[in-house]
């Protein structure tokens, strides 16, 4: 029996959402289903910066290209999306951090990331709000920021304009082996299935390398022009956060509404949306240190969203090793806003037998599988702060 | 700063007062905590004449020892046995780190938080001078000049007619008193309000001191009209339209319940209402709730809920339950409220496509069209996202779209990003002789 469909992508997320639009716009019979609706998962939870990350090449090479291909996109964005390219500062307490924020500069340079170094003066001139006495700034000019859950749809209604359909309120029990089965008894069968269920993904697949790592954001009342960029510390250096611990960093957004979002914190173990008091209060604490005047503006909604964390903080994008019908698209811990576009790419291009635009290898899920098997134990350095 | 308290009363309207006086008469240390700068909830505000029954229990209330923080709000409730008072308007408070904020401690929580008007989108109804039936009250009783005015009195409900009195007796003049539901619907009320004279909504003296005006069943507001501000509306009634002018248009589409605090400590609620037992315990142990939101019943059942909390809560089984039973006789006016201000769907096809829906974020009915439901169309339109986070709004919806919404998530209100700062209540817990 031939498959009823191309592929067969299971979440819409902003990253199935990319995906089911770069299969639609291949001419291939693409069927998305979603447990709930376009973008209600991680995607409504998070703070939608579209940023250029180094902390590994594969990482930048991923985001880079993200970025550009938001760039390229931009023009053809519905207002709502609020697509902007306000660059991000990355804060430098001291000159140990400066000496980061050259390294990052060296870095972005020779990947091709436009990045201009702000003194401590040129910094306080950017961003009144910030504390005095600040080292200076890495100013990312490209970084953007964006409404997740409106590109999400956005791209999702381009998928659908190319082909694509999609089904909502399904729930899918069982993707494996070219058959989707979802929870009121339909069957859909495909010759590829693209998993992007985000941090859901080990219901369907328990082997998935991928745990649940929360954060929390915090979003207040209008107040425009309090700050100008993004703002992100690299304080994370000396604080030696690691992949192991909770943690929290400074991490500013200023919405087009006006509205600022308060970041970012990050824990694993926790399974519910409830509120961590503690680790909330030490992350605006963390703000406050850097942003004095933050504690006076009113907060109307604090959430907390899931990330999908793989142990080397890398997606998992590619085939996966023992079911040729799968493709996955998951693990996009806290850059899946941003990668969703290249993760798109790269699950197009693997399944079409493409040559992809950049090497898919670092990313494909089979690393996880030749290293020794266990669980994935954590072996990193230090962290970023980004969303 | 902070402090302890036995029992700790969210709301100052009549079931708080009931429950913290009740409450504290049995011996219980007593907190009460409301946001309006005087104790008295929805219709007990300072400035009106208050009833006698207001009277003696303002009194009670003096006379308990209760401890009193009005003009506060909470806007939080981080663990359980904690709950974070912020001082209303604590944005514009000079020194807001210091004085705005304060951590109490319970062993008993009595929600008694009350309800809000629902209001429901018509053409113009954002338009300056229209505004909430209850809030126009609330206003005159604080000041507000409305003498010599025309007044269009518009919605559902008991509450239409206890505005329009108060108003006319204000001097105000009332062009027209539009009830949407039928004289039919609205009878078995009447009846009921009739039957107990001197309680319950007085319907019927209501009725009298406005008879010079227009009541008008079956009738509602089709459109507001104006520029700058409301200059006339257009009524309808049985297909047909007029236009008449005012100066003001007081709209109220009965009461949503204030269920959020409730929601955000995981008590469970039943058809929009908190579900409690006999005593009034919400599904959280500890947790009790009274008034109107366990169920829109008016003055009388809020005062005899706030009792039986206030009792139970000090142990008093006995008494709280003799309470009990006199409140099961009461319920049925909540039954009979309720089918009174069953919504006309034909009211369902006011708004226009443009026609803001969520006033916070202008989100218009059009963007809201054909959506799957609230958290859908919130997260994809911004309906409810604002500071009010879908308070007014909600109501709107759930009547023109049966949506409901989702998730409470803190803060209740909007608070500053300051209360989360602070460290754990119960680290700097303050002598419980420090005054509040
Ligand atoms: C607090 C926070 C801040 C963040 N900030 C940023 C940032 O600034 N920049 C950035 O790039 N990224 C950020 N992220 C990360 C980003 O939000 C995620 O990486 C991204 O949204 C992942 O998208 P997704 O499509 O993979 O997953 P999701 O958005 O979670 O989508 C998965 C979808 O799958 C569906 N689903 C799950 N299981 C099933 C099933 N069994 N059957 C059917 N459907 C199913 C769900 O309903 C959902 O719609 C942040 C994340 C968090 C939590
Ligand atoms: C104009 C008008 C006329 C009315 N006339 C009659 C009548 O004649 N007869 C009759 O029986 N009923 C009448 N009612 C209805 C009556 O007002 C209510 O039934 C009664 O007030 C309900 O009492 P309550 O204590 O449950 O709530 P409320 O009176 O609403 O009091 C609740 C209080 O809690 C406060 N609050 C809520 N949340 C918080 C928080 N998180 N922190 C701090 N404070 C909080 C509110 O601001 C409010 O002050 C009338 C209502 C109005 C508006």
């Amino acid at each position: 029996m031939t498959p009823a469909w191309d592929v067969a992508v299971v979440g819409a997320g902003i990253v199935g959402a990319a995906c089911a639009r770069e299969c639609a716009a291949r001419g291939l019979q693409t069927v998305v289903i979603d447990a709930a609706g376009v973008g209600g998962g991680a995607t409504a939870a998070g703070m939608g910066h579209i940023v250029a990350m180094d902390d590994s090449p594969a990482q930048l090479a991923l985001t880079r290209w993200s970025q550009e291909l938001w760039h390229e996109l931009s023009p053809k964005l519905p207002r709502e999306v609020e697509f902007e390219s306000r660059g991000t500062l990355w804060v430098a307490a001291d000159e140990e951090e400066m000496a980061e924020v050259r390294r990052k500069q060296g870095v972005f340079a020779a990947a091709g990331v436009a990045a201009e170094i702000l003194d401590s003066r040129a910094l306080a001139e950017a961003e009144p709000q910030l504390r005095k006495g600040l080292a200076g700034a890495l100013l990312v000019p490209a970084d953007g920021v964006l409404y997740p859950p409106a590109a999400a749809a956005w791209l999702m209604g381009e998928a659908i304009r190319m082909g694509a359909v999609m089904i909502t309120s399904q729930r899918v029990i069982a993707a494996a082996r070219g058959l989707v089965r979802t929870d009121n008894g339909k069957e859909y069968s495909a010759k590829r299935i693209v998993h992007a269920c985000g941090a859901a993904g080990t219901d369907l697949l328990a082997e998935l390398p991928v745990r649940k790592r929360r954060g929390h954001l915090v979003i207040t009342d209008r107040y425009p022009g309090f700050v100008h960029h993004q703002l992100v510390e690299l304080g994370y250096l000396k604080s030696a956060h690691s992949i192991a611990s909770d943690s929290t960093a400074f991490n500013v957004q200023p919405r087009q509404t006006g509205q600022l979002l308060i970041g970012s914190s990050r824990e694993f173990g926790a399974e519910d949306s409830t509120i961590n008091y503690p680790l909330l209060r030490a992350m605006l604490q963390r703000a406050a240190s850097y942003l004095p005047g933050i504690g006076r503006l009113q907060a109307v909604r604090v959430w907390t969203g899931f990330r999908a964390a793989t142990p080397d903080k890398l997606p998992l994008i590619g085939p996966w090793p023992g079911d040729d019908s799968i493709c996955l698209a998951t693990g996009h811990e806290g850059l899946g806003i941003t990668t969703s576009l290249a993760t798109g790419r790269l699950v197009a291009s693997e399944i079409m037998g493409e040559k992809p635009g950049i090497p898919a290898e670092p990313y494909f899920p089979v690393r996880f599988l030749e290293a020794d098997h266990g669980s994935p134990t954590p072996t990193l350095y230090g962290e970023a702060a980004h969303g | 700063m902070s402090r302890e308290f036995d029992v700790l009363v969210v709301g100052a309207g009549p079931a708080g007062i009931a429950a913290a006086a009740t409450a504290a008469e049995s011996g219980l240390h007593v907190g009460v905590v409301d946001d309006n700068p005087a104790a008295g909830g929805q219709i007990w505000r300072s400035g009106a004449l208050l009833p006698a029954a207001a009277q003696r229990w303002k009194a009670r209330l003096a006379a308990a020892g209760v401890v009193r923080l009005q003009g506060w709000r909470i806007v939080d409730c981080p663990e359980p046995g904690a709950a974070r008072a912020e001082r209303n308007g604590a944005e514009i408070t000079r020194d807001p780190e210091s004085e705005g904020r304060r951590d109490l401690r319970y062993r008993h929580l009595i929600l008694a938080t009350g309800a809000r008007e629902r209001f429901l989108p018509f053409p113009g109804w954002t338009l300056p001078n229209v505004m909430g039936a209850g809030g126009l009250d609330a206003m005159v009783r604080g000041g507000l000049p409305i003498a010599g005015k025309r007044v269009v009195v518009a919605g559902t409900g008991p509450l239409l007619l206890a505005v329009a009195a108060h108003l006319t007796s204000r001097g105000a003049r009332i062009v027209a008193i539009c009830e949407q539901a039928s004289a039919a619907q609205m009878a078995p009320l009447m009846m009921q309000v009739l039957r107990r004279p001197g309680k319950l909504w007085q319907g019927a003296s209501y009725r009298w001191a406005t008879k010079k005006s227009r009541y008008l069943t079956r009738c509602w507001t089709v459109a507001a009209l104006g520029d700058e501000r409301l200059r006339s509306a257009i009524l309808q009634r049985d297909g047909k339209q007029w236009c008449v002018e005012c100066d003001v248009l007081a709209c109220g589409f009965h009461l949503v319940p204030n269920t959020e605090l409730a929601a955000l400590l995981g008590c469970r609620l039943e058809n929009g209402f908190v579900a409690t037992d006999e005593r009034m315990q919400t599904s959280v142990p500890g947790i009790w709730c009274a008034g109107e939101p366990t169920g829109i019943g008016g003055v009388e059942l809020s005062l005899l809920e706030g009792q039986i909390a206030g009792l139970a809560a000090a142990g008093k089984t006995s008494a709280a339950r003799r309470l009990a039973g006199r409140r099961r006789g009461a319920l049925g006016f909540v039954r009979a409220l309720e089918r009174a201000c069953q919504l006309d769907p034909q009211i369902r096809d006011l708004p226009r496509e443009d026609t803001v829906i969520c006033r916070c974020e202008d989100v218009r009915l059009g963007a809201l069209l054909g959506r799957g439901g609230w958290r859908d169309a919130k997260l994809h339109t911004r309906c409810g996202m604002g500071p009010c986070q879908g308070r007014i709004c909600g109501g709107a919806t759930e009547f023109l779209f049966g949506w409901h919404a989702d998730s409470v998530r803190p803060p209740v209100f909007p608070a500053l990003v300051s209360s989360f700062l602070e460290p754990d209540a119960a680290s700097e817990l303050a002598s419980p002789k420090e005054a509040l």
